[in-house]
Order: C-alpha cells, then structure tokens, then sequence
C-alpha cells in the first residue's frame, strides 16, 4: 500500500466490501480512541494501570476481520484491545475492564485488557507471555478431537513472546497433528524495553515456519487489507484441515509498554516519529477518502460517534460499583469451598 | 465409598492395577478423557499403566508427546477449557518444574481469574517418591511445592482401593487436580478394590487404626510403614492413631483435630523435607487451633534438608526413613 495519495491506483480489496472496510476503520478508530483512554484515565488518577496498543490498529482490526464470531476462538494477549473488540467486545466492556469493576467479565481481577469472554469465544490469559499459546493449540486439538470443520484458533503473541519456550512447544505440537491454529505474531520490534536485535539473532520470525513444516509469512500490520488477506487465508486452511501456519504482521509499539513506562530511557523520539510516519490509522483514512470508500463527512462523523461512544462507556463503567471484600473468595473452585483458614 | 457394602464384590489389585483400571474405565465411559504424556501411547507408560490404551482407543485419545512438559500440561489445560476431560502425566514428578507455571499460575488460577467464565477440569497425574534407588531426579516429592497454591487440589493415595476411588474423584472435579502416585508403593503395595464405579470424596482423611497414646499423621508410602510401626507399639503397649491423609489439599482438619484432642500427642511423618513441608503447615494448624490440647510439643518426622536422596545406597537409605525409624519416633513421643 502506499504511503500517501493512492488516489487513481486500484485499491486491493482482498474480497473485502466497502461496508467491511467501514467497520475496519471504524474498529482502528475505536481502538486508539479507548487505548487513548486508559492512559487519561490513569493520568487523571482513576485507573492505577493502562495497557498501550497504538500501532497495533491495523494488523488487529484485519485479522478480527477474518474471525468467525461463534466458531473461531481467540486466544490473544495484553496488547490485543482491537481484536478484543473486533471479535465483539463491547466499548463497555473495555472500559470495565480499565475501571476493575464487578461487571468485568473477570470480576475486576485481572489486569486491564486482560479481557475473557466465553459468550465471544475469547479465552482467558494471564500476563505470563506464551503460557496462552499452548491453551490455543489444546483447544484447537479439541476442535479436532471432535472434528469440528469450520472452526480454528487464532492465537496472538508479541515479537518478545516468541522467545519463550513454550512458544516453540505450541508451534511445534500444533504442527505435529495439524491443528487448526493460525500463530499469528504482531511484531512491533520492542519486547518492552528489549529492541528486537537482543531478542533473536535471525530477526524474520516468519521463517521460523519452515523449521516447523508449516506455511509461513510476514505482512504489513499496517495494512489492515494486506493483514486481513493474510489471516483470512490462513484460518480458512486451518478451518479445512490444512494446519497451522505462522503469520508475522509487521507494525510499531507508539506508546510506552504501559503507563509505568518511559519508553525515551530506550529509544529516541527520532525512531518514534520516523515509524509514525506511517501510523496506520491516518493511511487507512486516506485509502478509503482515495477510493470512495467514505467521504469526509463520513469521515468526521465516524470520529464523533467513536469519540461519544468511548465518552459513554467511560461514565457508564465509571459509575458502576467496584466488587466487594466478599468477592475475593468466590469462584476458587466449583461451589461453596472453605478456605484451608 | 461403597467399600463396606457386605454384597460389593472386589478385586486384588496393587496401587498401579488399580491406576490402570481406573484410567481405563474413564477412557471407556467418557469420550472426551484423553490421556497425553511422554511415552503413554505405544510404550504404555513407563510402568506400563496405559499398556495397550493406544490401540483400543487409538492414538488421538492416548497421545504421545513431545518431551515438553510445560505445553502437556498447558495443552491440557486449552483442552479442558474448550470442553475435554484430558489427563496429563508427567512421566516422573521430578519432571514437573518445566511445568510449573502451567500449574500454577495457569490451571489453579483459570476458575478464578476469569470469574468463574472458563474453568479447567484437569487431572495431572504423576509418580514421585523414592526407595527405588531414583536418585536426584527420580524420586523427589513434590507435594510441598504445590501445596501452597489455592485453585489446586492435591491427592496422595497410598491403597488402591483409595487411588481408585480418588482417581474417580479426581476425573469427576471440575477443578484441577494434583494426583501423586507413589512409585514404590506401585508393585509393593497390594489390597482389595470394590468393583463398578465409586468415588472417595476429595479431603477426607482416613483413621487407619485407632489409638490413644498419639496421632501419627502421615500419607503415600509412609502411611504404609507408619502401620507397621504401629503394630510393633502396640506390642510394647503403646496404642498409636494412624492417619492417612490421602488428600493433601484440601486437607482434613476435623479429622487430625479430633485425633488429637483425644490421644494429646501429634507425629507427623512424611517423606518430603520437613522445612517448610506439609507438616510444617499441619503443627501449624494444630497450634492454632488445638495447642492446649496438647501434652507434648507437635513432633515432624520428615526428610532433611538437603535437595534430595543420592543415588548411593547408603545416601537413600539415610534420607529415607523406615518403620524401624518411625517406630523410634513414635516411642520417643509416646514417653515425652
């Protein structure tokens, strides 16, 4: 895609619609809206912690894209808000997540973006990096247990997570028995603080696939189209007993790790401003400006719906009540359980 | 547990007939139970539990994996939460530290973490133990290093009949489960075993013999010789109580807290080292909760602190106790 004016060039729609690429960039919106959010909220006092995602707009609003609401399930990790959302998550339920109160699908226990929802068919994760990747392959293994055509995990990790062992067991189990899994890795070249140069010696994570037996590819994440075709393809393989493949979406960490982060004690303001020359939710507004696919009343008006729909949700999560003292104690195990005190 | 039924019929069986057998009838009777571990399908596991179990029900249910113990167990868990009953073995316990985080900040915390949404019925089993000559990294127990984690449940049988009914329970729960089979206790340890299907409830100790002078707490291999030790008081006129935990967590605090307030006098034995073990946590409890019942200081005959029994003869047979050694303790305690 080009950078700018790609008026006159045939847009690479990837079988997409014009309604489907409205709801594309109308997620990317969404996504910086609310990610911007968190850290506002965090600097205003109210949220202790806020996760960053900008940059990841793109890669995760075309691989929701490609989600089976109802089939597919999503094992995904912290930085995955757009995808949260891209597969049915409500601005509501981000911002429960953001506030800890106890209408959050976790009960306001987990850290934000930690998101859970069964009824979306997005499974629950920790903040420890990969230990989610073999929950993906285990369950798309029950998809073939059963034989379930037409189903397929879509498993996510960061650059930083594909150094952890279990990563390469996942990969490697999934592999063995063809399991309906796409490993798509957003990698957006800084595990925190670590530059991807410390983190492997061959930086093309994608190639790793061959090592494996598995298709393998790396894509422009800030292409939600490019990213869309790529993971649409993929899990359409896995959905019809093809296997897992690897997908590596390139793209860039705007924010700081997280609001407990100063990323300028690491990197410089120069290599964050080169990489937002090309923030993908200004190049995609222009692609669809270039194409009809909108128009900038259009335009405009989505980023006022986006705008009050965050402001909404905020103040309705806002005034929901925190959980109780007595909440700490339930869900341990099934039923009425007595702790060892 | 239908054990006591004057019509149930029964069964000789050792500790590992009685793993295989239980095994076995999960497999047949649910079709989501999947077996997976190192070597359990055309081995049959190392002791040959699942000897067989790939053939009749074929490789897709008895799976051999990689040797990669984290993702056996974090597969188990993906299986559990998308809807199967899968059994993860770790071939030896020892073995179980590359796990560990899948254990413990994954499967005990899933139930939890996600408020109740996603649950993970698991079963995790696994030998341990020595007197087999397992050295290091062939006889550890590991009970002392899951113990501290709520969102788990630990079982240590040390009769078959009670490793069925608690592997029943086990695969029943809904949560996951820790069960720790011991290796010496597989071929050594024989008894009689209910036909059909029947479940012990998870936390209940059981009084193995009654008695007045002491309680003796202990569980797995050691419950074995701590009866034995018993039977030889009892000759010398000194009445002992024995307690069988067999479940670790949750534990049984009725039970120890009854013994105890009748007979005044606590041993606890166990083959894990005594710092910061099992029975650290059981003094505790008592102390708490029965202290001034007692007429003797809580006495812990446990391993000592070192990392684990050497491979040398003499280097088990000093870390290992005996029932000649637990009777010693016994005596001791009785004449305090």
């Amino acid at each position: 895609m080009a950078k700018t004016d790609t008026k006159g060039k045939k847009l690479e729609r990837n079988g997409l619609s014009d309604d489907q690429l409205r709801t594309i960039f109308r997620n990317m919106l969404l996504q910086r809206q609310l990610d911007n959010r968190g850290f506002q909220l965090n600097r205003q006092g109210k949220v202790p912690f806020a996760l960053g995602s900008e940059g990841h707009e793109a890669l995760q609003a075309g691989a929701a894209m490609a989600f089976h609401r109802g089939k597919d399930l999503l094992a995904p990790y912290y930085r995955d808000l757009g995808l949260a959302l891209g597969i049915g998550l409500t601005s509501y339920e981000i911002l429960l997540s953001l506030f800890a109160r106890a209408a959050d699908h976790n009960g306001g226990r987990q850290f934000p973006n930690h998101y859970s929802s069964k009824a979306a068919g997005l499974m629950s994760f920790s903040s420890i990096l990969a230990a989610h990747l073999p929950h993906a392959v285990g369950a798309a293994y029950a998809m073939k247990y059963r034989g379930e055509r037409g189903r397929a995990v879509l498993v996510t990790c960061g650059d930083g997570t594909t150094s952890e062992g279990e990563w390469h067991e996942s990969v490697n189990f999934a592999s063995i028995h063809k399991l309906p899994v796409v490993f798509l890795v957003e990698n957006n070249l800084w595990a925190i603080s670590t530059p991807i140069e410390h983190q492997m010696g061959q930086p093309e994570i994608w190639k790793r696939a061959a090592g494996y037996g598995i298709p393998g590819r790396r894509f422009n994440g800030f292409d939600p189209i490019e990213t869309y075709g790529n993971v649409n393809e993929a899990l359409d393989r896995a959905r019809n007993g093809g296997g897992p493949t690897l997908l590596e979406g390139m793209c860039y960490r705007f924010l700081a790790h997280s609001t407990d982060d100063n990323d300028m004690t690491y990197r410089t303001k120069e290599e964050v401003a080169e990489h937002r020359k090309d923030d993908p939710v200004p190049l995609f507004e222009r692609v669809l400006l270039d194409h009809d696919v909108m128009s900038a009343a259009d335009v405009e008006q989505l980023k006022r719906d986006v705008l009050r729909e965050t402001n909404e949700a905020t103040d309705r999560a806002e005034a929901m009540p925190y959980p109780t003292a007595a909440d700490l104690y339930t869900h341990l195990y099934e039923g009425a359980w007595q702790p060892w005190q | 547990m239908a054990v006591s039924s004057p019509t149930q019929t029964t069964q000789i069986m050792n500790n590992v007939d009685a793993v295989r057998a239980t095994l076995y009838d999960a497999m047949k009777n649910d079709p989501r139970t999947v077996i997976l571990g190192e070597d359990v399908g055309a081995r049959g596991n190392v002791f040959l539990i699942t000897k067989d179990f790939a053939k009749e029900f074929g490789p897709q249910r008895v799976i051999d994996t990689p040797i990669a113990e984290a993702s056996i167990v974090g597969i188990a868990i993906g299986m559990a939460m998308e809807g199967l009953r899968p059994i993860a073995e770790i071939q030896f316990a020892d073995f179980i530290y590359p796990a560990f985080n899948q254990i413990v900040g994954e499967a005990a915390k899933t139930r939890y973490r996600s408020n109740g949404e996603y649950t993970c019925p698991l079963v995790i089993r696994t030998p341990y133990g020595g007197g087999v000559r397992g050295a290091l990294s062939h006889s550890v127990s590991i009970e002392a290093l899951f113990y501290h984690v709520p969102g788990l449940k630990i079982l240590a049988p040390a009769f078959p009949a009670d490793v069925k009914g608690l592997l029943n329970a086990a695969i029943d729960d809904p949560d996951p489960v820790l069960f720790l089979e011991h290796k010496k206790t597989y071929r050594l340890i024989k008894g009689e075993v209910p036909d059909g299907h029947y479940t012990i409830p998870i936390g209940k100790a059981n009084v193995l013999k009654e008695g007045t002078a002491l309680t003796v707490v202990s569980y797995g291999l050691y419950v074995h010789w701590a009866l034995e030790a018993a039977q030889q008081l009892a000759g010398e006129g000194i009445s002992v109580e024995v307690i069988d935990l067999r479940s670790i967590r949750p534990m049984d605090k009725t039970t120890i807290l009854q013994s105890v307030e009748k007979t005044r006098k606590l041993l606890i034995v166990h083959e894990d080292n005594k710092f910061g073990g099992i029975g650290a946590e059981i003094s505790a409890m008592v102390a708490e909760e029965a202290l001034f019942s007692l007429d003797a200081p809580i006495r812990r005959h446990c391993a000592p602190d070192v990392p684990a029994m050497g491979y040398a003869e003499p280097l088990e047979h000093e870390y290992m106790s005996s029932p000649a050694k637990i009777a010693d303790a016994m005596r001791e305690l009785a004449r305090f």
